[in-house]
């Protein structure tokens, strides 16, 4: 027994640390403080750095409809302030002092990380608790930052083709859920919030026993815990609302197809993405059987996809799939490929289907699945070769509901799934549960002219996209 | 898609205490040599089971042939394509099976390999590395495949504003000059290379006269030098002989755009910069820090995001000192939307001009060295980040107790130097600027659109 729980409290940790158990994953020291805040430490010594990570369980799946992009505004309004650190003061203090610092918001989860030499560790400690209590919000603060949250949208989405044709499936998809809406926000939804919106977000959320610290480096457990009694230890905690999820309708059988035409897309490109179970306690048979049949389907060069579709049928030059189960609710399941030159997205479609319709009818093979899972396995150990990585694959984790023990098992739970289970996930994915097949949407990016036929002479479309050019001064 | 993102800065207040302990006390750089002679800079870790290795061949897709741009790309695309008696599929089924991580890749100055392996698998991974620089098959059908790949990669490119801009950039600056070039190629280009060019590529380049390697991780000297041999002696001793003439950055303050339909203009901006032996190099990396690099403490940062701005112009703006071979860049980019272009690029030539003519403050230098000693240590968090690092020691000669001597260096530029280097390099004359977007509030231009001003400063 090598990995540690929520209850367990830190002298006799020590004396199990030390114990030499065969490792797991990422071996953690976990304890939690009287305020409910849950703090986890993973020792690695391999440089005298350190990174902090706070993650609270509040994302963008969370926001009230009408509201949305208050999750990620609020993760760039906690760099305006306290009444002892002015406004951007924060990363410089980090800077100055050697370190690096950012924020990034998703569905599930918001997320504040410093990476500084570990003898400064007190010092991030010290600011992250300060803007865990003592935000101090300024119209005149707030307004440009809601400017450059807009011009982020901007540059992520509305820049590109890709992300925005990838925008209107999630919608078309998941219309009834959170994850129907883009994380960033909409665009109209974005321009209307304001100061009182991200105080009452922040009150609402942002509390010790609805986060988890997570520290990583050349630190110890007692250390750890001594800093993070005298900092966070102080901060009262209020109770949180319910996380309210509106799950996704069934489509009863409708087909959905959308195409977005651009005339910056050069190359027609496919995707679809079908409904898939996340990582649940209910659901987790499922999700690593998924976990495993990804690895098959559409994982690198030598999954049934790029076999099928790159080397067999040599319509397209790239394809795959992604799945990633670490979330609250059902996600989605992703494929997405690029035709060869002169192949049409048409042939591509149907080399997929054609690949789905086999596994349906026959399954994965029992070498595969041995295949898939001796590679997931090896990944536990090359995952442990790193400071961030460690602290985002728990944070991410415990933020969507994992316990610490589904972190450490990974691999053992990786190593039971069998051939069955993962047939019948697959089956479950792409079968769809109800008479009218899989819930799923199917995305066509086409260039300007429509044309869903890979040019053969990309050179020369190119040139024909318009482009003026010439000093103008 | 996680976002990623937030804030800026404004005023400057906080001590800082002492500096932070020297990180690379940690580490213990030992030079290995093989019975046979090769050489390999070691840093040894033994936390996890597994190791990397970086290799390194002088010499870049500045080589490539007049017209077959790409070159060095596509062959670094094809090493792991099938090798040996191993086909594409065998070979990249047995690296997927063994989790091994072997990569290739070119850039304009150098060819280069990264192998990560878990040790279980050590042995087979260098046999596959030898395999694969010395045995390539470059079977038609992967080489159509790949080329199929990049071509469609390129395509795909052209619509991408960032691709755009820096392109046109490159083309400018260094006209004439093989550094104008994309090392990937030109769809045209990667269209007339040929198997046996491949095989040209494969014989001149890899000799072991122009090889460097560097190792991290749970390997012991004694267990590396006869692995070098085994790895590497099938290669050629030499390499053909090559030269890459200096490159001298023209275009100087010419503005250009290209007028594109997207919601947002992306500025990239270049002036004459300073290689990387250049002995302004680390008053140059202060200067740059202040200017545009690191985070939201720069001044770029502030005067187009901060609050220092009241406007949010921007998601963002950075500056790079670029260090290649043969020239050295200082680079400037970010992007705005259409209707606030013109008032971003005066806001930003402005802090040029600002600095061009003041320099930095003391405050400001002071700020610089503690980040930029303290977070040195930041970037050696695993093995493979550990023998790139190496090998950046390596490819720009700094010395294999270079990171004893860093912080010296670092800590002993003034304020004098500094802004000597500012003066030096720093002329808004002197900076070529493209322009991606469908820009408004041009100088030059009435201004139109909601939001649009004229520029500031």
């Amino acid at each position: 027994m090598t990995s540690f729980r929520g209850a367990l409290i830190g002298a006799a940790l020590l004396a199990l640390a030390s114990w030499s158990a065969p490792a797991k994953v990422f071996s953690p020291t976990t304890f939690k403080l009287a305020n409910g805040l849950d703090v986890v430490v993973v020792e690695d010594h391999l440089a005298p750095v350190v990174s902090q990570m706070v993650w609270y369980r509040c994302g963008a799946a969370d926001e009230d409809a009408g509201h949305s992009g208050i999750a990620h505004f609020l993760e760039h309004l906690m760099f305006k302030g306290t009444p002892t650190v002015p406004a951007g003061e924060f990363s410089k203090i980090v800077a100055r002092n050697g370190g690096e610092d950012n924020a990034f918001t998703f569905y599930d989860y918001t997320a504040y990380f410093q990476t500084i030499a570990a003898d400064r560790l007190e010092l991030v400690m010290k600011l992250e608790a300060d803007r865990m209590q003592n935000l101090s919000l300024a119209d005149d603060q707030v307004y440009p930052e809601r400017d450059v949250i807009v011009e982020e949208r901007r540059q992520r989405i509305e820049s590109s083709p890709e992300a925005r044709l990838a925008e209107a499936m999630r919608y078309a998809l998941m219309a009834n859920s959170p994850y129907g809406r883009p994380a960033i926000g909409w665009k109209q939804e974005m321009e209307a919030l304001t100061t009182a919106d991200a105080v009452a977000w922040y009150k609402k959320w942002y509390t010790p026993s609805n986060a988890t610290l997570i520290v990583v480096g050349d630190v110890k457990p007692d250390q750890v815990k001594a800093l993070a009694e005298k900092y966070y230890g102080p901060i009262p905690s209020h109770p949180v609302p319910p996380r309210i999820r509106p799950q996704v309708a069934p489509l009863g059988g409708a087909v959905q197809r959308l195409t977005l035409r651009d005339e910056n897309i050069h190359e027609p490109a496919f995707s679809r993405i079908y409904m898939a179970p996340n990582y649940s306690e209910k659901t987790k048979k499922t999700a690593l059987a998924l976990e495993v049949f990804d690895e098959i389907f559409g994982t690198g060069t030598t999954s049934r996809l790029y076999k099928a579709l790159a080397l067999k049928l040599k319509v397209a030059t790239s394809v795959s799939s992604s799945y990633d189960d670490t979330a609250v609710d059902p996600i989605a399941y992703d494929i997405s490929a690029y035709p060869a030159p002169g192949k049409d997205l048409k042939d591509v479609e149907a080399g997929i289907d054609g690949v789905i319709q086999d596994l349906l009818k026959n399954g994965v093979t029992d070498g595969e699945v041995a295949d898939a899972k001796t590679r997931l396995q090896a990944q536990a150990i090359l995952a442990r070769d790193s400071l961030m990585g460690p602290a985002h694959s728990i944070g991410e984790a415990v933020a969507t509901g994992q316990s610490i023990d589904d972190v450490e098992n990974w691999p053992d739970n990786i190593a039971a799934v069998t051939k069955d289970e993962v047939n019948a996930a697959m089956r479950g994915v792409f079968g769809g549960s109800t008479p009218g097949g899989a819930t799923q949407v199917t995305g066509w990016l086409l260039p300007a002219n429509g044309d869903s036929k890979a040019p053969l002479d990309a050179a020369a479309a190119a040139n024909t996209v318009p482009v003026s050019s010439g000093p103008i001064r | 898609m996680n976002l990623s993102m937030r804030h800026l800065a404004a005023a400057v207040v906080m001590t800082v205490a002492a500096a932070a302990a020297p990180a690379h006390a940690a580490f213990q750089i030992q030079k290995v040599v093989s019975p046979g002679g090769i050489e390999a800079w070691l840093i040894e870790d033994h936390r996890i089971p597994l190791m990397a290795m970086d290799v390194t061949f002088r010499g870049g897709a500045a080589l490539d042939p007049q017209g077959k741009d790409g070159l060095a790309v596509f062959t670094a695309s094809l090493l792991d394509e099938g090798a040996g008696d191993l086909n594409s599929q065998a070979f990249q089924k047995e690296m997927a099976d063994k989790s091994i991580a072997l990569s290739y890749g070119a850039d304009l100055d150098n060819f280069s390999v990264s192998l990560k392996t878990l040790n279980q698998y050590r042995d087979r991974a260098f046999e596959l590395l030898t395999l694969s620089l010395s045995k390539p098959r470059f079977d038609a059908d992967a080489v159509e495949r790949v080329r199929d790949q990049i071509v469609t990669s390129i395509s795909n490119s052209l619509g991408s504003p960032n691709y755009i801009a820096r392109r046109k950039l490159a083309e400018t600056v260094f006209a004439g000059h093989p550094y104008a070039r994309s090392a990937n190629g030109t769809i045209d280009s990667v269209r007339k290379i040929q198997a046996a060019d491949m095989r040209h590529f494969v014989k001149d380049r890899f000799g072991r006269d122009q090889m460097l390697v560097t190792v991290a991780g749970d390997i012991t000297p004694a267990e590396l030098g006869p692995a070098l041999d085994r790895i590497f002696a099938a290669l050629p001793a030499k390499a053909a002989p090559f030269s890459v003439p200096k490159a001298t950055p023209q275009g100087e303050g010419q503005t250009i755009t290209l007028e594109k339909q997207y919601p947002q203009t992306v500025i990239t901006m270049a002036a004459p910069g300073i290689t990387r032996d250049d002995p302004d190099w680390y008053a140059g990396q202060i200067v740059n820090y202040t200017l545009g690099g690191g985070g939201f403490q720069s001044r770029l940062m502030e005067d187009v995001r901060g609050a220092g701005s009241k406007k949010g112009l921007s998601y963002g703006f950075s500056s790079a000192f670029v260090p290649y071979k043969e020239a050295g860049l200082v680079l400037a980019g970010g992007s705005t939307r259409n209707a606030a272009a013109g008032e971003t690029l005066g806001v930003v030539k402005g802090e040029f001009a600002k600095m061009h003519k003041d320099g930095i403050t003391e405050t400001e230098l002071k700020d610089a060295k503690t980040y930029i000693t303290g977070s040195f240590a930041l970037t050696l968090t695993s093995t493979d980040r550990l023998a790139a690092i190496l090998m950046q020691l390596r490819t720009q000669n700094l010395g294999i107790d270079y990171l004893d001597r860093r912080e010296g260096l670092i800590n002993g530029v003034n304020l004098d130097d500094a802004n000597k280097v500012a003066a030096r390099l720093l002329d808004p004359a002197k900076l070529t600027t493209v322009m991606v977007g469908m820009p408004q509030g041009l100088p030059g231009e009435p201004a139109k659109g909601a939001g649009s001003e004229p520029a500031k400063k």
